[in-house]
């Protein structure tokens, strides 16, 4: 059963069309990268499937319920002024969940992020790696059945961000959901996603859909693989059409 | 040894100030209605302190009613609005008039409202009306001021409007209201002074009307006396919020 889909989407803003004709199935638990160009309407795909927007044309269809999606931004997104424990408390007091089993549902997530002992720290006081995993607790304290990401670690730096590639594809073997995500960085695509879904200049379209082969989580020779070194290629020279196109 | 520097330089310079000023009123023999000495304008502090405090305490006092009555009303509209667009911009051009006029040319009016029983009520009417702006739109800012991705985020876990506004819009206004409230406490002195010059009668035992009946007498040293402690209230009150306001931010931001 198909998880969320977009068919024959179109989305036009005040300077054009952003997006479309433009479709994708999101099957569960499978992660799905999408890459393209600047502009292309990736992020504008992404609040599609997240029912943050609505199309002007096409139709989407969405079977998680409030609160199974989540989604993390390109910046970590918290609210200063609470600490880490509350920031990742926050979506399940909206929902409604007690007090004390919230703090303990969102001590629980910290401590699978790596944050043990950093609960009551402010985002101030966290490095741009260590906030961005809380970001990552708070997405996933509600075990959400669709995550959504953003161009995640953009603004971090390599070590960092393949560090949180590890963790990502960590979490998601525990809590299986789907996972779209959206980068610039192909390899970062190719070693994260058993599916990497090529989009063309904007608006974007789709130019290549190409099934990554290998083992998830991706054990430690995985990049230096013959096998993912061609997949590298392939997305690239599919990129690369793309922009032309 | 430069931080001392740093601390000396401006009294150095306030010293310097004085004895040239002191030394010229009694070089070319200054009559002291015209332009009093130092030493006779803290002759007078000295004499006339009790009155003086007094009357700062008159001033301060209206000041502050009316800086709490300008917070109150500034804020619950700043709140009513942010409910509805078309609400703002009803009330938009009215507070914009309110802010643009100046005070000094309401004030005769707002003193016959206010008639000759309780002249207290024009000033702190007065004063209310030019601390209401600041707080107003750094409130309205303020609540317009969250982060839009949070904002989604909210949106995402169908957050209420209740608890969007207790939640993301209130916390995050609280350092457009800090400033807000800063800059309103330094007018609602103005406020209060100007209203004070403009009753101009005895019957308001402020610090404007000390300086007003010193001036009627040529009495200057007093004049300076009622300036100086008006000048170290002001410098008071506006160093206390910027700690209260630094205090506030660094609980905030968490750090």
């Amino acid at each position: 059963m198909t998880l969320a889909a977009l068919t024959d989407v179109e989305v036009d803003y005040a300077r054009g069309r952003a997006l479309g004709p433009f479709s994708l199935a999101i099957q569960p638990g499978e992660t799905v990268a999408l890459v393209g160009p600047s502009g292309c309407g990736k992020s504008t795909a992404l609040r599609l499937l997240a029912g943050l927007e609505a199309p002007g044309r096409g139709e989407v269809q969405r079977t998680p319920g409030l609160g199974e999606t989540a989604v993390v931004f390109q910046a970590p997104t918290l609210a200063p002024w609470l600490s880490a424990r509350a920031n990742v408390t926050l979506p399940l007091e909206l929902a409604g969940v007690p007090r004390r089993e919230a703090r303990e549902r969102a001590d629980a997530a910290l401590a699978r992020v790596g944050l043990s002992g950093a609960e009551s720290a402010r985002p101030a006081q966290l490095s741009g790696g260590m906030a961005m995993r809380v970001s990552l607790a708070r997405a996933l304290v509600t075990e959400p059945r669709l995550l959504l990401l953003d161009e995640p670690f953009a603004a971090l730096d390599e070590i960092t961000r393949r560090a949180l590639a590890d963790d990502v594809l960590a979490l998601w073997s525990m809590l299986k959901p789907a996972i779209v995500f959206v980068t610039h960085n192909v390899e970062e695509a190719v070693y994260m996603a058993g599916r990497v879904v090529v989009m063309t200049k904007g608006p974007g379209r789709i130019a290549a859909d190409v099934a990554v082969e290998g083992p998830m989580p991706r054990n430690a020779g995985f990049r230096t693989d013959p096998a993912f070194r061609a997949t590298v290629e392939t997305v690239s020279l599919a990129l690369a059409q793309g922009m032309a196109a | 040894m430069r931080r001392l520097a740093d601390f000396a330089a401006p009294w150095a310079l306030i010293a310097l100030l004085l004895a040239v000023w002191e030394g010229a009123c009694r070089a070319f023999d200054v009559p002291v209605y015209f332009l009093a000495p130092p030493s006779a304008i803290a002759a007078s502090l000295r004499d006339e302190w009790p009155s003086l405090l007094q009357a700062a305490w008159y001033t301060l006092s209206n000041a502050l009613i009316a800086l709490v009555l300008a917070s109150l009303i500034a804020q619950a509209l700043a709140l009513t609005v942010t409910l509805s667009r078309l609400l703002e911009r009803a009330v938009q051009p009215i507070t914009v008039v309110l802010q643009v006029t100046p005070v000094i040319a309401i004030a005769p009016l707002v003193n016959i409202w206010a008639g000759t029983d309780h002249p207290e009520h024009a000033l702190i009417a007065l004063a209310t009306i030019v601390a209401f702006f600041p707080i107003y739109s750094g409130a309205v800012t303020g609540l317009r001021s969250a982060d839009p991705d949070l904002m989604r985020l909210f949106d995402l876990y169908g957050a209420t409007r209740l608890q969007r506004l207790l939640r993301l819009r209130l916390p995050s206004a609280a350092p457009f209201l800090l400033e807000g409230h800063k800059v309103a406490a330094g007018l609602a002195i103005v406020g209060t002074v100007v209203s004070e010059f403009v009753a101009g009668s005895g019957k308001v035992q402020g610090l404007a009307w000390r300086i007003l009946d010193a001036s009627f007498r040529l009495q200057t040293a007093k004049m300076f006396a009622a300036l100086f402690v008006l000048g170290v209230m002001g410098v008071v009150l506006y160093g206390l919020l910027e700690l209260v306001e630094r205090a506030a931010l660094r609980w905030w931001r968490g750090r």
